[in-house]
């Protein structure tokens, strides 16, 4: 019912107008943390676009060449710091790769259990910004939030802490589930699908939504490919590459779940693809629930402190629910890695942004930086 | 002298009963619309968080007025009050209940109008005061929103003026009065072409004073505050007063015309205070506002625009016809006439309502498909 | 039909407006600080030291090996080793901190002291309305602000403490009847070497 954003004209070729460089600075409610992009404006359409980050910048690498491979454990956490338990494992991955240390089965169910219930916290996340940003005055977030508090519950009850979980370690996990707690996840994704059917009906079909969405930020899939982009924008753009079914890392190979795949490339299919994800997420969540063994949690060779791995190095990566999150480590035997690389989905998936946006408004950047998904702790570490 | 007294006792009544439903209504927005999201609003400040305003006023009144240094003193200055005060003159016109209209105007309606313009005015003074360039590009588009929609929240009446046969708001609410056969009286809204019409001037009011879907002027306009960067302390607290101000008198104007002003829905509840008749359905039709609020997100300017100008204004030109055929069925007698007509007219507006929104979709692209790999 | 989502999307709104008045799941905010969750068994704020008995400076089971001096990712922790000695539950001799400052405005709760330390004696907190407006000290907490006894800690983390204590109390049994084994030896070997 209402027209899609092809329908802006372009200047008139003769009329002398200046171009008007705005900084959407980095105070501002709808970046997603400390970002700035500097906008080149013609009228109301974007001819250029800088993105400017580095304001969260936190020397989380050269921090990790100081210290033990255990105590850089904490600080992956505060990287992409909606979804910990997944940076922990993308480190717990590649430390345990460059070690031959194995988490044992139980552990491993574990793992997989609470980085689908990350996956759950971020997408659900994610939709609430996503309408935010597009003037939805923070009702869908709220009910975003809403269901967020009781998987964060879930993590307070067994890790401790409600977002900064720290919780993988080297060779397994660090603490058994509490009694109890199996069943209040399995109660959690009992209750998960209706709460998704609420939220589809909020904004799935909303004609505004989809006005603002559809044809938006459109990123074609030889180009996404191209840029390195990963996670559910390349999937939106119709790639079929899931880390989860292309490595099968941890106990993934086991589950059964397929990977929702877009067809165009826009904002919408972006925000799509993330809630049929959420509900694909709840099957693995379902099967796994089912069937966790008992058993120990940690690798009996492993040991907390004075790891000292052989010379050599790693890349661990998995499929965090931003992108291919990896940790690339090189180890020269001592207790510090000699040297520590992160690489960040968020930061990644940024370099694309001037391509999509260029052709839009500046309301429309604003909507097409959402649905790329960035936290800014992962952008500038 | 009485007229002298009537005067003041007008303009105080006014000015206390909408100042406090200002006060009122901007704490019970916040709690409704904490209530829609799941969270408490205001309750700390006052017995159920009531007394927040006189919170916020306090706030706002101690704050430091800054105007720039380079912003032309007495524009920045004169931009609120000449939003503010038009506003409240429209009240004037406004019959509250059987005897409570201030003046009554033989041209109510285009006075209400004519004044309700002049807001236009000052948001573009502010925009330009300012000496600012985003809020400049604010205040304009701001401007290209309110006159778009002058249009169809004009146009929208026109029936209402027709019928009744005066532009005086007295005698439209009169015209509403009498009961039909059944008790239910004549209340404009019961006809397709006043259901319709409160619908398209429910939607250009709410552009009009820059409510939800249609804030884009105070949203996100080069993501500062637009025509309103450079404004603190108590001129903002008039701008917003103006703001609201002008929902209420638009939402006024609506019970007025089309919900049958102070009349009660059946001729038989004739017997309750006509004000409390007023203040119900007011108090619904700001309810309505703010849930709108609540639920939608924001429209991108240029979708605004062709939403005014390629779908409002046709169908309120189409809302005119459909009055026509109302009146030339009127003298339709069967038994089954009031359904048949109303399949008539609600045809006569829903099948163009359709195919413009067709039009205006552009290219419909083909239905999603999700497909799955394994 | 167009506008049905708009519809739709408007009585998803309504629904939880009216749920908030009577369904508690539909109005989940909790009015800190009249009202207070319930405290999580494993949550964790800040570190502080576990002591047993009566004495917080004599019970303190810490014996300043540094082990989490050594472990703390951000280096919050300060340590010197006091020269005189302690005895321990099971009556060895140990070390004991002189100095034990932890600056707590640097302590960013990830529990690595806790898990490292073998001698279970600093154990993760869990108050968090620590705020001061002491900016010079106020944060900076030391030996006798960070001692905490040990009913304290069974009272936080119940399962956690049921398991510690049953080990000291293992392990207590444990060395007295080693040394009531050793002592019955000696005193076998006495009686032997003094029999001609």
């Amino acid at each position: 019912m209402i027209a899609p954003s092809s329908s802006v004209e372009p200047a008139e070729a003769g009329l002398a107008s200046q171009m008007l460089e705005v900084s959407l600075g980095p105070q501002h409610p709808s970046t997603h943390g400390v970002f700035r992009m500097d906008v080149t404006l013609e009228g109301e359409t974007v001819v250029k676009l800088k993105p400017v980050f580095g304001y969260l910048h936190r020397n989380h690498e050269k921090i990790a060449e100081n210290f033990s491979y255990l105590a850089s454990m904490p600080y992956t956490d505060r990287l992409d710091y909606f979804c910990s338990l997944t940076n922990n494992w993308a480190y717990a991955l590649s430390v345990e790769k460059l070690t031959g240390l194995a988490a044992p089965e139980r552990a491993e169910y574990i793992r997989v259990i609470l980085a689908e219930l990350t996956r759950l916290v971020n997408h659900s996340a994610l939709a609430g910004f996503l309408l935010q940003d597009m003037g939805a005055l923070g009702t869908p977030l709220m009910y975003a939030f809403r269901e967020r508090e009781s998987i964060l519950d879930l993590f307070e009850s067994l890790t401790g802490s409600r977002m900064m979980c720290n919780y993988m370690r080297f060779g397994g996990c660090r603490c058994d589930l509490p009694p109890g707690w199996l069943e209040q996840a399995r109660g959690l994704v009992a209750r998960f699908p209706s709460f998704l059917d609420e939220f589809e009906a909020l904004i799935t079909n909303n004609e505004i939504v989809r006005a603002r969405t559809e044809g938006v930020g459109v990123l074609p899939a030889k180009l996404a490919v191209n840029a390195g982009v990963t996670g559910p924008m390349l999937r939106a753009s119709g790639v079929n590459y899931d880390i989860r079914k292309v490595d099968r890392y941890g106990i993934y190979g086991r589950m059964s779940f397929r990977v929702p795949l877009g067809g165009r490339g826009d904002v919408f299919d972006r925000y799509m693809v993330r809630i049929l994800e959420m509900r694909e997420s709840l099957k693995i969540l379902d099967q796994a629930l089912r069937d966790i063994p008992g058993g120990p949690i940690m690798d009996p060779k492993a040991k907390l402190r004075n790891l000292r791995p052989k010379p050599g190095e790693a890349y661990g990566r998995i499929e965090a629910p931003k992108g291919e999150l990896g940790f690339y480590l090189i180890s020269d035997g001592g207790p510090n890695p000699y040297r520590y690389r992160v690489r960040p989905p968020s930061l990644i998936n940024l370099t694309i942004l001037e391509d999509m946006c260029l052709g839009h408004t500046v309301a429309d950047a604003v909507v097409i930086l959402g649905s790329v998904d960035i936290v800014l702790g992962e952008v500038d570490r | 002298m009485s007229g002298l007294l009537k005067a003041v006792l007008a303009i105080a009544g006014i000015m206390g009963v909408f100042g406090s439903c200002f006060a009122l209504t901007t704490v019970i927005e916040r709690k409704l619309l904490g209530r829609m999201q799941n969270r408490y609003g205001p309750n700390r400040v006052g017995p159920c968080g009531l007394l927040q305003p006189v919170a916020d006023a306090l706030k706002m009144l101690i704050k430091e007025d800054i105007v720039p240094h380079s912003a032309d003193k007495l524009l920045h200055f004169l931009a609120p009050l000449l939003l503010t005060v038009p506003v409240w003159l429209s009240f004037a016109v406004l019959p509250f209940g059987r005897n409570l209209c201030a003046i009554d105007l033989d041209a109510g309606v285009l006075f209400f109008f004519a004044i309700g313009s002049a807001t236009e005015l000052a948001v573009f003074m502010a925009g330009w005061s300012s000496q600012n360039k985003y809020s400049l590009i604010g205040a304009m588009r701001a401007i290209a929103q309110m006159i778009s929609y002058e249009v169809p929240l004009v146009l929208s009446t026109v029936p209402v003026i027709m019928l009744a046969g005066s532009l005086s708001l007295n005698a439209i609410v009169a015209a509403q009065g009498t009961a039909t056969a059944g008790g239910l009286e004549r209340w404009n809204a019961f006809t397709p072409w006043g259901l319709a019409g409160l619908l398209l001037f429910l939607i250009a009011s709410t552009a009009e004073t820059n409510r939800s879907p249609f804030d884009l002027p105070e949203g996100e306009s080069e993501i500062i505050a637009g025509f309103l960067t450079e404004y603190s302390g108590f001129k903002y607290a008039l701008f917003f007063l103006g703001e609201y101000l002008g929902m209420f008198a638009l939402t006024a104007l609506a019970v007025t015309l089309f919900l049958g002003g102070w009349h009660a829905p059946f001729a038989w509840l004739e017997w309750a205070p006509s004000w409390l008749w007023f203040a119900v359905k007011f108090a619904s039709l700001i309810f309505v506002f703010i849930w709108v609020r609540a639920t939608l997100p924001r429209l991108r300017l240029d979708q605004l625009l062709n939403f005014s100008w390629r779908f409002l204004v046709p169908l309120c030109l189409m809302n005119l016809i459909v009055a026509a055929a109302w009146c030339w069925t009127a003298s339709w007698a069967s038994p089954a006439a009031i359904p048949l007509r109303w399949l008539f007219c609600a045809a006569l507006i829903a099948l163009p309502g359709h195919g413009l929104a067709h039009v205006l979709r552009g290219q419909v692209p083909p239905p999603r498909q999700y497909h799955y790999a394994e | 039909m167009n506008g049905a989502g708009i519809i739709k999307g408007m009585i998803e709104t309504a629904r939880n407006l009216a749920g908030s008045y009577y369904d508690p799941g539909r109005l989940t905010t909790v009015q800190y600080p009249e009202e207070k969750l319930p405290p999580v068994e494993n949550a964790r704020t800040i570190p502080f030291l576990v002591y047993d008995g009566a004495d917080p400076m004599a019970g303190l089971r810490c014996t300043a090996c540094t082990i989490c001096e050594k472990e703390c990712p951000p280096q919050c922790i300060y340590i010197v080793k006091d020269q005189v000695k302690k005895p321990d539950y099971l009556g060895k001799m140990q070390l004991q901190p002189k100095v034990f400052d932890i600056d707590i405005s640097v302590c960013m709760s990830c529990g690595i002291c806790a898990e490292v330390c073998p001698f279970d004696a600093i154990k993760m907190d869990q108050v968090f309305e620590l705020s001061t407006d002491d900016r010079f000290g106020g944060l900076l907490f030391d030996k006798t602000k960070l001692a905490k006894p040990n009913d304290y800690f069974a009272k936080l983390h119940r399962t956690e403490a049921g398991e510690t204590d049953a080990r000291r109390e293992d392990d207590k049994r444990k060395a007295e009847a080693a040394a009531a084994a050793r002592a019955a030896a000696a005193k076998e070997s006495a009686l032997e070497g003094s029999a001609p």
